[in-house]
């Protein structure tokens, strides 16, 4: 070496300052701006794509929380709900909604008698269909509550269909409606009389996300009340499950396993699960937990399962390297002062690993809460109109979560279901924001560095 | 090793758990997208005007729904299977092997399909014969069959058009499917000679087994990217066909109602696809719905039964019923249906 060094410079370099750039040196910087370049581009291609992707959903779904309503007296005619006359709820319960329909329709062709509303073109029928199928049960169910409102009128506000208030929000015009049979340009001028009247209103729809999943002809009254709810109790059990699995096996892994090549073997699989597809798991469930324990279909125990099983070796992993970043040290001195290796364990490495574990744990839980494909094979992907019960019997219930909502409505035929798609994919990024937040407050928090 | 421990008795501790759970309460129902909308809109009614929850109701095509029947008796199995073609022999052979031996069999009504591209395009007036010289692997020519050479639909008939050729058609999972098969190929394949030329050259001991060896002929679709098999459901044509506006897609009739903004639907032999012309039988392109019940579950799950009798009731499924509004095509027979449903007959077996 020192004989190479000891050589003369070649006479290039010898004539080059260290202050003017020599050509190689201007080659690499300018190498080094091309690289810089390319990583700003990849930014701004990527910040692009999501702000592309989040302006389509923003536009297309924040008139999911905004709804048509129409307020106007109900009289509820004894005739026709209480036909007995007995006001005994049981015989009132044989009254179907299909009576009820009877009862709005005549009701909101009053309502515009009495305020003075020409309705020439729009027959009483067509007037009757610009309220939302959903209207007459609505009003069953109140009636039924209270059989003292018979005969009585009540002022009620109710939905308007979904096509009135699609036009409302400019997915239906004029010109679309001359081709559609569902709707006409006639109601449609109705419905800005009835909207200059008072009759008509567009309001905040907290209903969207209380209310349960409904069928083609209403897509105005769909909500995500059962997804949410599927989806709470999901992440609920995931997280049951889970972190003490997650954990014993990590801290065994980590603290207690001897290294050979069970250990080994152990390893590679814990990471080749963590690849495998998702669908697989659902397969896997169908089986095992359906076809052979009997668990019931489309629950979310069932879901949280299988979830479970996908989400384990995520958090299993993260749980093994926040355990392993403790510095040794802190071990060495818990065992010098006469801990146990549990005392030293329990007392010393999982406290200060427990952030990391946590951290990890909630980004599990994000990338599960948005898992659809196991779900489907297990009959979480349907329409379920009933909320599941209270826990723990809840958790057997059939029900539906947030990623499964968005793909059955992206998929149902009346052009409504968009909005309702787009409003789900907007509460379902707000749950993952808040989980992903909140992963990160907690490390900055509570994150120790050696 | 103690991972696989905890693991195995956890699931032991949830597997104990469940048998304390209560039994189901509601049906659960499985099959054809396409009777999909009509059994949540059902479902829905038959939640609100009586005391039982709403049925579950699943969609995933209607061979997957009655596989899904036919897997056995119990609690954890389906009660109900929609389906948009009629059952065959070899599910009705599955079902009795896993123990389901007596199957109900409801007819809903009836279902058009329809063929429509975008509402900006050209309109068109067509024949099964001109879809199957559309799409046809091989057709007939000066009395000879040659390998389908169609490029623009001025090709099959002079006065269509000079658009590039491109369907999507319903995938072979889909029950809709077999309605085209059966209607649009083998009778446009039947109408230009395709079919006479198919059998001639067949080979089979009579001329049935000639005919059905002509009609497997027929059923076989240019591979040249012309014909699209679309295996999800009628929203991705419509987008596909959004993208590719020179396209026509193939729709069920309740689809194509809601989305008229959207689409122009053909004429087929003149005819254009409404329900009252399906009703009448002037339409060609229509097929039965159906949803077949385990009767076994019958007095096991409660509300079935009641679910059953809500559905094919005039209310519901009557000409001015919700499921007529939305684009089903009622039956005629409702009433035998009825009488059928509130009798419990099983379904005879199949000739």
């Amino acid at each position: 070496m020192t004989d190479i060094s000891a050589q003369p410079m070649p006479s290039q370099s010898a004539a080059a300052s260290i202050m003017v750039g020599s050509k190689g040196m201007k080659k690499r910087h300018a190498a080094e701006a091309r690289f810089k370049a390319y990583g700003v581009v990849a930014i701004v291609f990527s910040l692009g794509v999501l702000a592309f992707m989040l302006f389509t959903i923003f536009s297309d779904g924040i008139s999911a929380f905004r709804q048509a309503q129409l307020t106007f007296p109900v009289t509820i005619d004894a005739a026709v709900v209480d036909p007995t006359g007995t006001r005994d709820r049981d015989t009132m319960a044989k009254v179907t909604t299909f009576s009820y329909a009877k009862v709005l329709n005549n009701s909101i062709v009053a309502a515009l008698l009495a305020k003075g509303i020409p309705q020439e073109k729009v027959s009483d029928k067509e007037l009757g269909e610009m309220v939302s199928k959903s209207a007459p049960a609505q009003v069953r169910n109140m009636v039924l509550a209270d059989p003292s409102l018979v005969g009585e009128t009540v002022t009620i506000s109710v939905f308007a269909n979904g096509r009135i208030d699609g036009y409302f929000k400019g997915r239906v015009t004029r010109d679309t409606a001359s081709r559609d049979s569902n709707v006409s340009p006639a109601q449609l001028d109705l419905a800005d009389t009835l909207r200059d009247a008072g009759i008509l209103s567009l309001g905040w729809n907290s209903r969207f996300l209380t209310n349960s999943d409904s069928s083609d002809l209403r897509p105005e009254t769909a909500g995500l009340g059962v997804a949410i709810l599927g989806s709470l109790y999901l992440m609920f059990l995931v997280l049951v499950i889970c972190v003490p699995i997650g954990v014993a096996a990590s801290i065994y892994l980590e603290e207690f396993a001897p290294k050979n090549r069970w250990t080994d073997i152990i390893e590679v699989n814990i990471s080749n699960l963590a690849a495998v597809p998702s669908i697989v798991f659902g397969i896997l469930g169908l089986a095992l937990f359906i076809n052979f324990a009997g668990l019931p279909q489309s629950s979310a125990m069932v879901g949280a399962l299988v979830i479970s099983l996908m989400t384990l070796p995520t958090i299993i992993i993260a749980s093994r390297s926040s355990i392993r970043a403790v510095p040794p040290s802190i071990r060495d001195a818990a065992l010098g002062v006469g801990a146990s290796k549990m005392q030293t364990v329990f007392h010393h490495v999982l406290p200060l690993a427990a952030p990391g574990i946590l951290t990890g744990t909630i980004l599990g839980l994000a990338s599960a809460l948005g898992e659809t494909a196991p779900l489907l094979l297990i009959g979480m992907v349907a329409f379920v109109d009933n909320y599941p019960g209270a826990p723990i019997a809840g958790f057997f219930d059939p029900a539906t979560a947030l990623p499964v909502q968005v793909y059955s409505w992206a998929s149902r035929s009346d052009p409504a279901f968009l909005e309702r798609s787009s409003g789900a994919i907007i509460v379902l990024l707000v749950f993952l924001v808040i989980m992903n937040v909140t992963a990160i407050i907690l490390r900055r928090k509570f994150e120790r560095r050696w | 090793m103690k991972s696989m421990h905890i693991t195995a008795s956890a699931m032991a501790i949830i597997a104990v758990s469940v048998t304390a759970a209560a039994a189901r309460d509601q049906v659960q129902i499985t099959g054809s997208s396409t009777v999909l909308p009509y059994a949540t809109i059902v479902s829905e009614a038959f939640g609100e005007n009586t005391d039982f929850p709403s049925p579950v109701v699943e969609g995933g095509g209607s061979g997957a729904g009655r596989k899904k029947l036919c897997e056995g008796v119990g609690e954890n199995t389906v009660d109900i299977a929609n389906s948009s073609s009629r059952i065959s022999k070899s599910d009705i052979e599955l079902c009795a092997t896993n123990g389901v031996s007596e199957i109900m069999e409801v007819r809903i009504g009836y279902d058009g399909i329809v063929f429509a591209s975008d509402v900006n395009g050209p309109e068109f007036a067509f024949t099964p014969a001109d879809i199957y010289s559309a799409i046809g692997a091989q057709v007939a020519k000066d009395g000879a069959l040659v390998a389908n050479a169609n490029k623009v639909w001025s090709d099959v008939k002079a006065d269509f058009p000079a658009q590039n050729i491109l369907m999507y058609i319903p995938g072979t999972k889909h029950g809709t499917r077999e309605v085209f098969d059966e209607k649009v190929l083998i009778e446009g394949c039947k109408e230009t000679g395709a079919h006479a030329l198919f059998a001639a050259v067949a080979e089979g001991a009579d001329d049935k087994a000639k005919a059905s060896a002509a009609n497997k002929e027929c059923m076989k679709l240019r591979t040249d990217g012309k014909s699209v098999d679309i295996d999800g459901d009628y929203t991705e044509t419509l987008s596909r066909i959004d993208a590719d506006k020179s396209a026509i897609g193939v729709f069920g009739l309740s689809f194509y109602q809601n989305n008229t903004d959207k689409l122009r639907v053909a004429t087929m032999n003149g005819i254009v696809p409404t329900t009252e012309a399906i009703a009448k039988g002037e339409y060609p392109v229509s097929r039965p719905l159906y949803f077949y019940v385990k009767k076994a579950h019958i007095g096991v799950i409660p509300g079935l039964k009641e679910y059953v009798e809500f559905f094919v009731s005039d209310d519901m499924a009557g000409p001015n019923g919700p499921l007529a509004a939305y684009g089903l095509v009622s039956d005629p027979e409702l009433a035998a249906t009825q009488a059928a449903v509130a009798a419990e007959t099983p379904m005879a077996p199949l000739e």
